[in-house]
């Protein structure tokens, strides 16, 4: 079952064409990755995707809504959810806020309710802490709950940005990067949790520079190149592809690679 | 989970506390006087501390909603014959609805931006009270009628003690309330970070408009107060001098901090009154002792020392 498709994305800035007719789709369960060198659009595709920017052409559909053009938080109160390349953790709050935070759409927010706390309120928050505790727990940072985000280690802010964008129980997530920085425990680590998301059966997006993390876990990878896709197809295909390294390595770069 | 709910009873705890028995050691009604003062300053810097610590955004207009909520308490009663209680929650309710008309654009600007639209929305509040004499009394500002109710007048240093003292007590309560809610999570959420905050599914435009709307209703009822306890009211309660100083009381105190909002109006209110000893030089002194509090503790008061004495227990 298709659950988000994108299809003749194309968004330019100043003239120059960061994304130029690229499309996918994604089904529920299954890991779809993106790569291709730096500056191939990737970030780009995945703003346009979660509503950060707007495309100049084309559409996505999320279930079979068409929600092209659609604001992040419309977005993810139809169940698209993503975590960032360059954290966006809420630094001055603890870890498991951060995660509260994430299920805001699950919880009922009314502005005199929550200034007189009415026990409604309090009862919410007990069950929106337990929520959180839970996929903390999933994500290895239970210990660290009630610990300053801005003052945890990048792979658990990694780690917690999943967490967050989890809480909101999405059809969809999108990851970029998401082992950027990360030892290769810590990658592991989230190669384990991404799997388990997808056999939760949500659509995961992924976008990875870990050539090893993708190829592992990949069901499909679409590849980018200057905007443009490249090549679409399961992880073995796109390894054996020559144009894939030429696009990586350049074309004396692909004859090395080829001989070695 | 308890602790922090601990705190909240302990802090309302602390600060009812604190109003009950000061009294108890003033030697006169001056004293009495100028904590009135430090107490109705405290709750407009509580409101403003919501808008300001918890969704960080920022407003150098702020006085403009306090000098609506004392002219509302000044010219409802003298021109339209309405109580001066119906008066106050009138000026409430037109602070609250100017700050949602004025908020849905002005919000959308950010950092410096925002800075100079909220200045520039506090100068036309004190413009149009300056000019329309006619209503405001204009530069000489107006008397204002004692507040009565149920036929009790409430007059004298005495009963505005109390009656601020108890409004502080149920200001402090709402915003102690609000901090770990739904809604003060999403106050948080998106001042440090709004990409992340509207990915989350929360709708920034329209929790900054709330913070802003229960920052303006908190200064609106503090300038009522305010107008009410002194039987006067003249255009510098909206001017620009007194948004700063409201501003400098919630940054002194320690953004993000309740009981920090009522140190830091401490502060700014009664050091004043002690540094008179110093005559002509009163004023060098208090700058002093502000660029010397910020230096030494640039979180503000409360969250460093609050920082220092857990760090000294561990």
């Amino acid at each position: 079952m298709t659950v988000l498709s994108a299809s003749g994305i194309g968004i330019s800035f100043g003239g120059v064409k960061a994304i130029d007719d690229v499309g996918f789709t994604v089904d529920a369960g299954q890991i779809f990755s993106i790569i291709g060198p730096n500056g191939a659009g990737k970030t780009t595709l995945f703003n346009v995707i979660s509503g950060l920017y707007v495309a100049d052409h084309g559409k996505v559909i999320l279930g079979d809504t068409d929600v092209t053009g659609l604001p992040p938080d419309n977005l993810a109160a139809r169940g698209l959810s993503r975590t960032f390349q360059n954290l966006q953790i809420f630094q001055r709050m603890t870890a498991v806020e951060n995660v509260m935070v994430g299920r805001h759409l699950r919880e009922r927010c009314n502005l005199l309710a929550d200034l007189f706390r009415l026990p409604s309120v309090t009862r919410q928050n007990s069950e929106t802490r337990e929520a959180a505790l839970k996929l903390l727990d999933d994500v290895g940072l239970r210990a660290n709950a009630d610990v300053l985000a801005g003052s945890l280690s990048y792979g658990a802010c990694k780690r917690l940005e999943i967490a967050r964008a989890l809480a909101a129980e999405p059809k969809v997530l999108l990851l970029d990067e998401p082992a950027a920085g990360c030892n290769s425990v810590e990658t592991e680590e989230i190669d384990e949790l991404i799997r388990k998301v997808a056999t939760s059966g949500i659509a995961v997006v992924l976008v990875e520079h870990d050539m090893k993390l993708v190829m592992n876990i990949s069901d499909r990878i679409l590849v980018l190149n200057r905007g443009k896709p490249l090549t679409e197809g399961v992880p073995h295909d796109v390894r054996n592809n020559p144009a894939v390294h030429e696009a990586y390595l350049g074309k004396h770069g692909a004859r090395e690679a080829a001989r070695a | 989970m308890l602790a922090r709910l601990g705190s909240r009873y302990g802090t309302l705890f602390i600060v009812a506390a604190i109003i009950a028995l000061l009294p108890l050691i003033f030697p006169s009604s001056y004293y009495l006087r100028v904590a009135s003062l430090v107490w109705v300053s405290a709750f407009a810097a509580i409101g403003l501390n919501v808008l300001m610590g918890q969704a960080g955004q920022v407003s150098l207009g702020h006085a403009g909603f306090f000098g609506i909520g004392g002219y509302a308490a000044a010219i409802g009663p003298a021109h339209f014959g309405v109580p001066s209680w119906a008066a106050i929650l009138i000026g409430a309710a037109l602070s609250a609805l100017l700050a949602y008309f004025v908020g849905r654009p002005i919000l959308r600007l950010k950092g410096h931006y925002l800075a100079i639209g909220t200045l520039g929305f506090g100068f036309l509040v004190a413009l149009v009270i300056t000019t329309e004499s006619r209503w405001t009394g204009g530069p000489d500002g107006m008397t204002v009628t004692k507040l009565t109710l149920f036929g009790w007048r409430a007059s004298g240093s005495e009963t505005w003690y109390w009656i601020s003292g108890i409004m502080l007590v149920i200001g402090t309560w709402f915003a102690l309330n609000l901090a770990e809610t739904p809604t003060g999570r999403a106050f948080r959420a998106l001042h440090d970070s709004e990409i992340a905050a509207r990915v989350a599914g929360i709708d920034v435009a329209r929790f900054k408009l709330q913070a802003f709307v229960i920052a303006a209703v908190y200064a609106s009822l503090a300038g009522s107060m305010l107008a009410l306890m002194n039987g006067f009211i003249n255009p510098d309660q909206a001017g620009f001098l007194h948004s700063i100083e409201l501003v400098t009381m919630v940054v002194l105190g320690g953004l993000g901090s309740v009981i920090g909002s009522i140190v830091g109006a401490a502060v700014l209110v009664a050091l004043p009154q002690v540094l008179t000893v110093f005559q002509e030089y009163e004023h060098l002194m208090l700058g002093a002792v502000i660029i010397v509090t910020m230096i030494f503790m640039r979180d503000g008061i409360v969250p460093t020392l609050s920082r220092r004495f857990a760090g000294a227990r561990e």
